[in-house]
């Protein structure tokens, strides 16, 4: 029965194979040769856990005909002993450039940025490029070939890296002897997609991560729009998008945060995306499970750096150092998880470095079979191409390896990389292995010559006594090579020897320094000295792997802080309420929530905080941040209301710490000041430890950053073709938008089909008063202005932010029903700044214009209580009025007054303990509290810096011994964080 | 809490009913003023509580303690503090108005080694920004330009004059140079990664430096046959007549400045940033180099750096013996008001309110070499001082009735106090 079947299989697989037959042949005559190849007496992993030992593997035209412990061998066999030797299904990697050429930058045209499509007929935005077919662009490269094979590759999943959609890929096998033809198993083999843009346009927009972000899921509701036919035009993207529909989807992320990120778009339109990893997934290992996503992943670890150099070892960061130390477990964590994953060369320099790195993750703990699943059975299966290739069952492709031990052994030397039938030979299968002691007679003397090391490439030792010569070996096709030099006489002996096929002596010609031609001989003595082997075993021993922190950086939290019941006693109490400052009070913390306040209060259970002589107030809330985030501005339209910082929240941002030790508990992310219309805010606790999802509010209140004046126009820098250029040019690009907003709405409403468009989504949010403006403003025209713009179209402007001259229109704020976010001092850094005053604050203020105190600044917002106190200097301001600019006035503002922002029953327990009278400049926060649980504290600071230099010096001297030990380091490099502040671009 | 609010309220008032010329330079004293009952810091470590300060022709006559006969007209200021005018090193006011507004802007210019350039001579006398500076206690600064290698030549002027000469203190007092760093940041913009990195053109910089010092020394010693205007600006850097200051940050780079430049033959170095000069207290100190530290507001360098690293650095210096200033040379000229609230900073990280004091006031002097006249109450110095209702340190009370320059009694009105007279008088109509 079963050897029937096996018949029909090779029957067919002949057949079929042989698709070239029809083509003429006028360099000879036509010949087939039909015979099978058979292997056998090896150990065969037919898939990674189906192990044979003894087995035999045929094959015949491309395919595996059978593999298992009794096959039968026909006569037209060309048969192989392998003698013990290892088969494996050969890897697959399905995320590479290989054989395309990278796309060339485009050329700047001009001085002022480009907003429109260089393309047409083809999608709105020159970064989706859909319609790109990498068969069209691919070109079999024949060395780089040879390389992967090397690495023990057959099949390469090949596209054009560049742009958001970057069109479809194509599968192909690393087969040099048949044409393309043979070799290219799919011309469309997935499609792909990532957050960067194509060099091969100037078209500004994306400008940042959220705005690449934005354009891909407009992309989806646009191709949704097209498919039912709704567009009048041709759009050559979209249809290739329909087209390529059924196609896995492979989106590049490049690390942990856009994983996520890219799973959350997957998630919204119900597609399936394939995730290119960054490596660092072991820093969210939860989130990154809960994405249960398909994931590729490098292994480009990186190297130890070297930091032998003191003065420049400080450059580079604890996380840095970490990344090193622990990268290498990242394959391990992820298994451990029981994330499904393919391995990728993806981000190495060379497939050469493969095998080294994934070395490395051994040693880190990484199970071996699991590591062959995710080079075979795992990307076959992405890729939806598990019935052709992955493993040896008959009838998919003869894409294997022979090796000479287990494949993931250092040791183990690949001799054939196999791919569709046809052989590539990587080390001589046949030449033998000489590793061991010799004594080598030659001109008169006896040296003893040691060979070590892979038995491809075995080193060379050469000493007579205790002189030892240094040798260089070569050996190839069982001829040996051996020149070996005389340091001190400056003479060099050179041999020249053939290995015969059986005994343990081998002879040949000797050449001595004086010309003079001889022989020599060598025979064996015994094995190559096994000390050495054990030395290595040592070194393969786990390492030791520093913990991961929460978040991974310094000064994280070695576990999550967790909410604690407290009971504040005797404090100087800033209520912020009617209640006003309070002496001598007790204020009860429970579950996170402020629950009494009074005076010789008790609470079993809960933590006693002694604050006798101190200041307890609610946290610093600031209106006016961008700290946290991975890009503020997009500026690639004048209008971007389609994109969300809280898509780039970065809970990783040391300043949230800094800000923590500062006293601010809450802030709003705002967009920058780029375009009239800027993007959608995060109002976020600074949770410093949690992810960023949960640093924003729960049900947060939405906002919108809008922009006037010099920045919008882009006074101060070199663009010239953008609208608009003039104040009067912003108002009518507001009344504009909001026109448009309003047909929007009323074709949605009337049930009309329409293109959903999420600009136009978030502007009718604006007009329907579900989300807010926090206006960037100067002059008083400007602020005038869009008052009037806002009551036009029936509704309130929220907060006008920075509001440098809102003290000249502060009775229109006040009856127009506007609060103001206002620097303290700050003036004279632009033109529009000219009449900025100190006083501004206090002047809203008695006008009755709710005012907060706003950083903009990294710096500003870790001591926004000192900016406070300069509305008691500049102005006058009452002590209680100046504290609450930067607490419940800007909660007000924000809408989240109603949970934080005062010492009030029942709110969030959002609390700083101050040394001192918190509007002083000699006051330090203490402790700072976010829902009850404390995420700074003083003291608990002063045990993670000395554990930062603790961990240090540990990673530094680990780092040494790497170098010592002859291990590839890097020069020490720093980060360089962009400070954002409003008129940043990125 | 209360009295301030009232205090301020008064001050609202009187200054409404004024009507005296904003800016206007005040003319010279004409009798003698003494201030009575102020807690009187001396910005040398020392107060005089319930004091008696006189001053006669511009110069403090007398000081002491209530028994301290007084003179002339009297300011009764008990319950108020005095100070010495606060020193701003290192700026470049008055040499650019509006940053953002390029034709307002004359503090860099083109080359790379261009001592010969002098800040004075561009000072704006009349600069709103400058006048901004008065109400906060900040009565002289030293105006330097800024960019290239070495920027120019500084002089040191006081707040109250109808032009730069009128306002120069010191001519020509020192030279600016910016030390290259032993690493460079990726210049993003131009494509290379971002990130720091080894500069691998720090030695070549370097020698370039001593190069330019070696000839300057040269050009010195010859009989000058062609005028070098750079070489010449430099002469008196090796005759004591002008210090070197030498913006830098990192432990390497101090190592390296003080190094190359007294075996060059500088005499008096200033170094100026020293993020980390508190690595290599000793080595400072046998050079006898003084520090102007960057202000406090500012933020760690690096994300390992404990996050009140700036806040407490100048403490670190002072308690390991070093002559400490404060500077925020880097910042926008406007923030030089806040220059009281830089030194305040550091009481919250335990130094004592007198020795934060010294360093905006007495060691800013003798670092710059105006110690002579200026930075101290003490008789025979120049009456730069100024009347604070309480601690100048601090934001909440740095409210000042009264300052004077070499005994003129300046104005505290600006741009900015008129603008908010204008508006409340607009709110009070209705």
């Amino acid at each position: 029965m079963k050897k029937h079947y096996l018949f029909l299989v090779v029957f067919f697989a002949f057949t079929f194979v042989h698709a070239q037959e029809y083509f003429p042949k006028n360099d000879g005559v036509k010949e087939k040769n039909t015979n099978f190849t058979a292997f056998t007496n090896a150990t065969i992993y037919i898939t990674p856990s189906q192990k044979i030992e003894n087995g035999t593997l045929l094959i015949r035209d491309g395919k595996v005909v059978a593999a298992g412990k009794s096959v039968r061998i026909p006569g037209n066999a060309v048969t192989t002993n392998l003698d013990g030797k290892y088969i494996y299904p050969s890897f697959i990697d399905a995320y590479t450039g290989f054989g395309v050429e990278k796309p060339k930058r485009a050329e700047g045209r001009g001085r002022s940025p480009q907003y429109d499509p260089s393309r047409e007929g083809f999608y709105w935005n020159d970064h989706i490029k859909s319609e790109q077919q990498a068969i069209s662009k691919f070109k079999y490269d024949k060395k780089k070939a040879g390389d992967f094979r090397k690495a023990g590759f057959g099949v390469l999943n090949t596209h054009v890296m560049d742009g958001i959609a970057r069109g479809t890929g194509v599968l192909v096998a690393l087969n040099d002897e048949d044409d393309a033809a043979t070799r290219i198993l799919d011309d469309a083999s997935a499609q792909f997609f990532s957050f960067d843009k194509s060099v091969t346009s100037r078209q500004s927009y994306p400008s940042s991560l959220m705005g690449s972000l934005a354009l891909l899921r407009q992309l989806h509701w646009d191709l949704d729009w097209y498919e039912k036919g709704n567009s009048t035009t041709r759009d050559r993207s979209l249809e290739a998008l329909l087209a390529n529909k059924g196609l896995p989807a492979i989106i590049e992320a490049g690390d942990k945060g856009n994983n996520l990120r890219a799973d959350k778009i997957s998630d919204q339109f119900n597609r399936n995306y394939i995730i290119v990893g960054g490596g660092d997934e072991y820093e969210l290992i939860d989130e990154i499970k809960a994405t249960n996503a398909n994931y590729i992943i490098p292994i480009n670890f990186p190297d130890a750096y070297d930091v032998s150099d003191p003065f420049a070892t400080k450059y580079i960061s604890l996380e840095d150092m970490r990344n090193w130390n622990q990268a290498p477990g990242n394959p391990k964590a992820l298994t451990d998880k029981g994330v499904n994953f393919a391995l990728t060369t993806f981000e190495l320099k060379s497939p050469s470095a493969f095998k080294g790195k994934l070395m490395k993750a051994f040693e880190y703990g990484y199970d071996k079979t699991k590591a062959l699943e995710a080079l075979t059975t795992v990307p076959a299966a992405i890729l939806g191409k598990s019935d052709e290739i992955g493993t040896l069952e008959k009838g998919k492709y003869a894409n294997f390896l022979i090796t000479s031990g287990p494949v993931f052994e250092k040791e183990t030397t690949l001799y054939e990389n196999w791919v569709q039938g046809r052989k590539h030979v990587i080390n001589n299968m046949t030449q033998k292995d000489i590793r061991g002691k010799y004594n080598l007679n030659g001109g008169g003397k006896t040296y003893e010559l040691t060979l070590s090391g892979e038995a491809s490439k075995p080193k060379a030792e050469v000493k007579l006594g205790e002189k030892k010569f240094p040798a260089k070996l070569e050996y190839k096709d069982n001829w040996l090579t051996l020149s070996f030099k005389d340091d001190e006489k400056g003479e060099s002996y050179r041999t020249n020897a053939v290995i015969p096929s059986e005994g343990s002596s081998f002879s040949g010609k000797m050449v001595l320094p004086s010309g003079v031609e001889t022989r020599f001989s060598a025979s064996r003595t015994g094995e190559a000295d096994p000390s050495e082997k054990n030395e290595k075993k040592d070194e393969n021993e786990a390492p030791e792997i520093v913990a991961v922190t929460y978040p991974n950086v310094s000064y994280g939290f070695k576990s999550k802080p967790r909410p604690q019941n407290m009971l504040f006693k005797n404090a100087t109490v800033w209520t912020g309420e009617d209640a006003g400052v309070l002496n001598n009070t007790d204020v009860l913390v429970k579950n996170g929530k402020i629950v009494q306040v009074g005076k010789n209060l008790s609470a079993s259970g809960a933590l006693v905080v002694d604050a006798t002589g101190k200041h307890l107030t609610a946290g610093v809330i600031d209106e006016h941040s961008h700290i946290a985030a991975l890009s503020i501005n997009e500026s690639g339209q004048n209008s971007s209301a389609e994109v969300s910082i809280e898509d780039v929240v970065d809970p990783e941002d040391i300043g949230i710490y800094r800000n923590l030790a500062g006293g601010v508990t809450s802030i709003q992310v705002l967009h920058g000041s780029a375009n009239p219309i800027g993007g959608r805010s995060a109002i976020l606790k600074l949770k410093w430890g949690e992810s960023a999802d949960k640093l924003i509010y729960d049900n947060s209140p939405k906002f919108i950053k809008f922009a006037l004046g010099e920045n919008v126009k882009q006074s101060n820098w070199e663009s010239y073709s953008r609208f608009p250029q003039t104040r009067m040019g912003v108002e009518q690009l507001y009344v504009n938008y909001f026109n448009r907003a309003k047909e929007y709405e009323a074709k949605k409403k009337s049930g009309q089909p329409y293109r959903y468009d999420e600009e136009m989504e978030v502007l009718v949010e604006i007009l329907n008063g579900e989300r807010f403006i926090s206006c960037h403003s100067y002059v008083q025209s400007e602020i005038n202005m869009l008052m009037k713009v806002a009551e036009k179209f029936n509704f309130r402007v929220n907060t006008f932010t920075h509001i440098l001259e809102g003290y000249k229109v502060a009775d229109k704020m006040a009856a127009h029903g506007v609060g103001g976010s206002t620097f303290s001092d700050w003036w004279a850094y632009k033109y529009e700044v000219n009449d900025a005053i100190p006083y501004n604050a206090a002047i809203m203020a008695s006008q009755g214009v709710t005012v907060a105190i706003n950083s903009d600044d990294s710096e500003m917002s870790r001591r926004l209580n000192q900016e406070a106190a300069k509305g008691v200097k500049y102005g006058g301001m009452s002590e209680e009025e100046a504290w609450k600019m930067v607490t419940i006035n800007p909660a007000k503002l924000l809408h989240i007054d109603d949970r934080t922002g005062s010492i009030k029953e029942g709110k969030d327990a959002d609390l700083v303990l101050w040394s001192d009278h918190p509007l002083s400049v000699y006051a330090k926060a203490e402790k700072t509290i976010i829902d009850g649980t404390v995420y700074f504290d003083i003291e608990q600071d002063k045990a993670k810096r000395q554990a930062i230099k603790t961990e240090r010096t540990k990673l530094i001297n680990m780092m040494l011994s790497e170098k010592n030990g002859g291990a590839k380091t890097r020069p020490p490099k720093g980060k360089d964080k962009i400070r954002f502040e409003c008129e940043t671009i990125n | 809490m209360k009295t301030v609010k009232q205090i301020l309220v008064a001050l609202v008032v009187s200054v409404g009913l004024q009507t005296f010329a904003q800016q206007t330079p005040a003319p010279a004293q004409s009798e003698a003023i003494t201030i009575t009952g102020a807690a009187a810091h001396i910005g040398n470590g020392s107060v005089i509580e319930n004091s008696v300060i006189v001053f006669e022709d511009g110069v403090i006559t007398a000081i002491g303690g209530s028994g301290t006969a007084t003179k002339g007209r009297v300011i009764n200021a008990t319950g108020k503090h005095v100070y010495p005018g606060f020193i701003a090193p290192g700026k470049s006011l008055g040499l650019v108005e509006v940053n953002a507004v390029r034709a307002s802007n004359d503090q860099d210019e083109i080359g790379n080694f261009i001592p010969n350039i002098r800040s004075l001579i561009a000072y704006n006398a009349e600069s709103r920004v400058v006048e901004s500076m008065r109400p906060n206690g900040v009565l002289l600064s030293q105006i330097s330009p800024k960019g290239g290698r070495i920027s120019g030549t500084s002089s040191i002027v006081q707040f109250d004059a109808w032009n730069w000469e009128d306002a120069a203190v010191k001519v020509d007092d020192g030279i600016h140079m910016n030390w290259p760093g032993s690493f460079s940041r990726g210049r993003w913009w131009l494509g290379e990664p971002r990130g720091w990195k080894p500069n691998k053109n720090y030695s070549s910089n370097l020698s370039e430096i001593r190069d330019y010092l070696r000839n300057s020394k040269a050009y010195g010693m010859s009989s000058k046959e062609s005028m070098n205007e750079g070489f010449e600006a430099m002469q008196g850097l090796f005759d004591g007549s002008k210090k070197l200051y030498i913006y830098t940050q990192g432990e390497k780079e101090m190592t390296d400045a003080v190094t190359l430049v007294k075996e060059e033959g500088v005499k008096d170095v200033v170094i100026v940033g020293g993020y980390e000069a508190y690595k290599i207290i000793p080595f400072l100190k046998q050079h006898n180099i003084p520090v102007l530290v960057r202000q406090t507001h500012s933020l760690p360098l690096r994300a390992d750096d404990d996050y009140d690293l700036p806040f407490r650095l100048p403490k670190m210096l002072v308690d390991g013996g070093l002559l400490v200033g404060l500077q925020n040379a880097s910042m926008s000229n406007f923030q030089t008001r806040n220059l009281p609230f830089y030194a305040g900073q550091l009481v919250g990280q335990g130094m004592d309110k007198e020795t934060a004091l010294q360093l905006i006031t007495g060691n800013t002097a003798k670092i710059l070499g105006i110690d002579d006249a200026y930075g101290t109450l003490e008789t025979g110095k120049s009456a730069t001082l100024f009347v604070s209702e309480g601690d100048a340190l601090d934001m909440r009370t740095n409210q000042l009735s009264h300052a004077f320059i070499d005994g003129r009694e300046i104005s505290l009105e600006t741009h900015q106090t008129e603008l908010w007279q204008r508006y409340m008088e607009k709110y009070s109509r209705k």
